[in-house]
This record gives structure tokens, C-alpha cells and sequence, in this order.
């Protein structure tokens, strides 16, 4: 982050910057992807205007979403949380003690997946010696809802379904669908680039989505040998599925942590140019997930 | 699938021609594996030409991998070379540059993995 910002602002000593429209478009030129990638874990909310809320997955990503849902509206106006979750790995579920909405009386949490076991996890983190607050005490209502894969759901104004994954104790990406968008949620996903039915089924899953939030934490190399069975997948993947499923957008998830900020932007650079020369027709748009992005659906 | 083998001395060349993807990877594999099974410490070097090669994807890749793994466990050698510019830009995207040596050209190749193949090579 510091050598970035002392960059940066040598480009400007350099570029001599005289105004303030200057400094602006500047900033817009020189710094179009964050100046950081951030490290949370995985939350993501999807905001469809409704006065209930939306979210895939309670990495530690949820504890600032909370705080900004307190921001918004204060302890007074009891809100409703509809979470579906992926899996109950610890990175998946870290957030939900930092939680604030869970420790307000009136708010419902629903939380949704396809695991046995999913109370149990989350009751869990909340025991001794791990965290003060025992689940028990949380003054929220907080409800566990098991879901079928594979079946079409309809949960607060969505269309929604899960497809299973191939990650240590399973894993489940989620299709939603509202007023005609697709968003599909597949984190922690590991592909078998040799299994072609596997392959089409994802295809399937992913067809003609507006958004593809894909798990991409290691280059195909690794993917494929010395990190084969980890149970994640690659950003090359994730472009070939997402241009065969003739998917619109590919934000690539779940960084690998011991990537920096300039690894992630290289790796950025290096997957658009992949999918450049690797298009068959219509292009594929190509991001790479930060704290705090935001993507709107037209 | 069409690989093209032709044997200089101790070594062979395959050349695949066109796209490999998840549509022929299979095929691809079928056909380098007769050469692959002789690709050992007392038998042949094996040279992929990648010269002819328009796309080649996560599938065809796992294949150079299995080929690759199967050749070090027989104590043969197996490299690649001749990459156009975009089978070389896809090489360094997916890192594979890392599990499979690739030399620029098919002398550069041969001279690397046997001298008496080169010279066979040249004379011909």
C-alpha cells in the first residue's frame, strides 16, 4: 500500500498538477482499480431495493456490512437478513460474531444452505474460549433454513438455486435471479478441467449470467498439480466457463492471501489478456473483487 | 487426432495442428500416448512442437502435465518448443511455463534433449 501511494504520488510531483479538475482526472487515470484489494473474507451482498437484506456467505466482510446497516438506520427499525451460504468453513462464517444486527432484538438472521450442521457451526464459534457472547445470548432471532440443491427457491423476492461443489465437506454456489439478472455466487469451487460432464454442468449454472462471482486463487498450474484436491480453481477456468456459459462478467474471488496488492492487479492484467485472446464472439468483461466493490446490474 | 510424429535418432517429434480444448483433449492424449509410453531413461526423448498449435485449453493443458508427469517417472525427457506468440502468452498466463520446459525453436529443443537427434535433424 505505501509503495503504491509514494508511486503514485511521485506520477503527480511529475504531471505538476495545478487544479483541482487536474488532481481529479489524475486520480480517475492513474488509479482506476482501489489502491488496495483489501482482506476480508467472503461476504457478499446482493441489494435488489427491497427493505430486506441480502447476503452470500458471513466472512468477516459482514462485520463492516453490519456497521453500515446500523449507519443507515439506526437500532430503532427491526431488519431482516437473508443469508445463503456456501459452506461452513471457518473463513465463510468468521464474521457473523462481529455481526451488530445480531445483537438487536427484533432483527431476524435467516440463514440458508444445504450443509448438515450449520447451527452447529455457528453455535460453535460463539462457545468458550473462542468468543464472550454465547450464541445463546444473541438478542436477534436467528433461524437456520436447509435447503435442496439442484431445486429453484423463491426467498425474498428471488429465484434461487444451488448447485453442489467440489470442496473439502462440500461446498454450494448459488444462482439468483431477479427481474430478469443473474448473479451466480461460486466460491471455493475446485474444477476438474478433465471431467467434461462436471464442466457442463457448470456451464449450465453459470449460462447467461450478468455476473459470475468465481473462486480464482490459483493460477491453472497450480490448480491442476501441486494445489490439485485444495479444493479451489483458477482464473483461467473461470474465463473458459464463464465464455462458454456466454456469461457477461467474471469477477474473480477469493484471492489467494499471499498474493500483495500488485500481484492481484498482474494477475488482473494477465486474465483480461487471456480472455482477449481467447474470445469466441462477444467479449467477456473481467474484475477482480475488492473490499467494498460495488457492481450495478443496468 | 493429427500429431504428425517423425523420429530423428533417439528422439520424436509430435506437432499437433489446430485447437486443442475440452472437445479433443481426449483424443489429443490417446495420440500422444504411444509416445509418452516410450519416453523413458533407455527409450525415446520426446519433442512437442508447438508451432501449429491455435488455442490449446485448461484440457489440452492437463494433458501436457499427465505427459509430462509420465515422462519424469519413466526418467525420460520430454520438452516442448516453437510456441507462437499467443500459445507463449497463454504458456506464461497459466504459469504452465513452470511444469514444462519449452525452448523457443525445434533445433534449440533438439539440441537440449539429444545431440545425435539434432545432427540427424540437420542432415536430413
Amino acid at each position: 500500500m505505501r509503495k503504491r501511494v509514494v508511486e503514485l504520488i511521485g506520477k503527480a510531483v511529475e504531471a505538476k498538477l495545478s487544479s483541482r479538475d487536474e488532481v481529479e482526472a489524475f486520480v480517475d487515470r492513474e488509479c482506476p482499480a482501489p489502491l488496495t484489494y483489501g482482506g476480508c473474507s467472503s461476504c457478499v451482498q446482493v441489494d435488489i431495493g427491497s427493505d430486506e437484506y441480502v447476503l452470500c456467505d458471513m466472512g468477516s466482510g459482514v462485520r463492516a456490512f453490519g456497521v453500515d446497516v446500523l449507519q443507515r438506520h439506526g437500532t430503532a427499525k427491526p431488519n431482516t437478513f437473508h443469508v445463503f451460504m456456501s459452506h461452513l468453513h471457518w473463513d465463510h462464517i468468521m464474521g457473523f460474531p462481529f455481526f451488530l444486527p445480531a445483537y438487536i432484538p427484533a432483527n431476524v438472521v435467516r440463514i440458508y444452505g444445504c450443509h448438515d450442521g450449520m447451527e452447529e457451526a455457528f453455535r460453535r464459534q460463539h462457545g468458550a474460549p473462542s468468543f464472550p457472547v454465547d450464541f445463546s445470548q444473541l438478542p436477534a432471532r436467528i433461524e437456520f433454513v436447509r435447503l435442496a440443491p439442484d431445486t429453484t427457491h423463491e426467498i425474498a423476492g428471488l429465484r434461487v438455486r444451488a448447485m453442489r461443489q467440489r470442496h473439502g465437506g462440500d461446498s454450494y454456489g448459488w444462482r439468483i435471479e431477479h427481474g430478469g439478472r443473474i448473479l451466480v455466487y461460486s466460491t471455493d469451487s475446485e474444477h476438474r478441467v478433465e471431467d467434461a460432464p462436471a464442466m457442463a454442468a457448470f456451464v449450465d449454472f453459470f449460462r447467461d449470467a450478468d455476473v459470475v462471482v468465481f473462486d480464482a486463487m490459483y493460477s491453472l498450474a497450480d490448480a491442476i498439480s501441486v494445489k490439485a484436491d485444495w479444493g479451489h480453481s483458477s482464473n483461467v477456468v473461470g474465463v473458459e466457463l464463464c465464455q462458454q456459459a456466454r456469461a457477461k462478467h467474471l469477477v474473480m474471488f477469493h484471492h489467494e492471501p499471499a498474493c500483495d496488492d500488485d500481484q492481484l492487479r498482474a494477475i488482473l492484467a494477465e486474465t483480461r489478456r487471456f480472455e482477449e485472446i481467447t474470445r469466441d464472439g462477444v467479449p467477456l468483461e473481467v474484475s477482480s473483487a475488492y473490499d467494498g466493490m460495488e457492481i450495478v446490474l443496468g | 487426432m493429427e500429431i504428425s510424429p517423425r523420429r530423428f535418432a533417439d528422439t520424436v517429434i509430435v506437432a499437433p495442428e489446430g485447437r486443442v480444448d475440452s472437445a479433443s483433449s481426449e483424443a489429443f492424449h490417446a495420440a500422444l500416448t504411444p509416445h509418452s509410453n516410450r519416453c523413458a531413461a533407455d527409450g525415446d526423448r520426446l519433442v512437442l512442437d508447438l508451432s501449429r498449435l491455435s488455442y490449446i485449453s485448461s484440457a489440452g493443458l492437463r494433458v501436457l502435465l499427465l505427459v509430462s508427469k509420465q515422462a519424469k517417472a519413466q526418467g525420460g525427457t520430454f520438452v516442448a518448443c516453437s510456441p507462437t506468440p499467443v500459445i507463449a502468452e497463454v504458456f506464461r498466463i497459466t504459469q504452465f511455463q513452470k511444469l514444462i520446459e519449452i525452448l523457443p525453436t525445434l533445433e534449440q529443443a533438439l539440441a537440449r534433449v539429444s545431440p545425435s537427434a539434432l545432427a540427424a535433424f540437420e542432415s536430413a
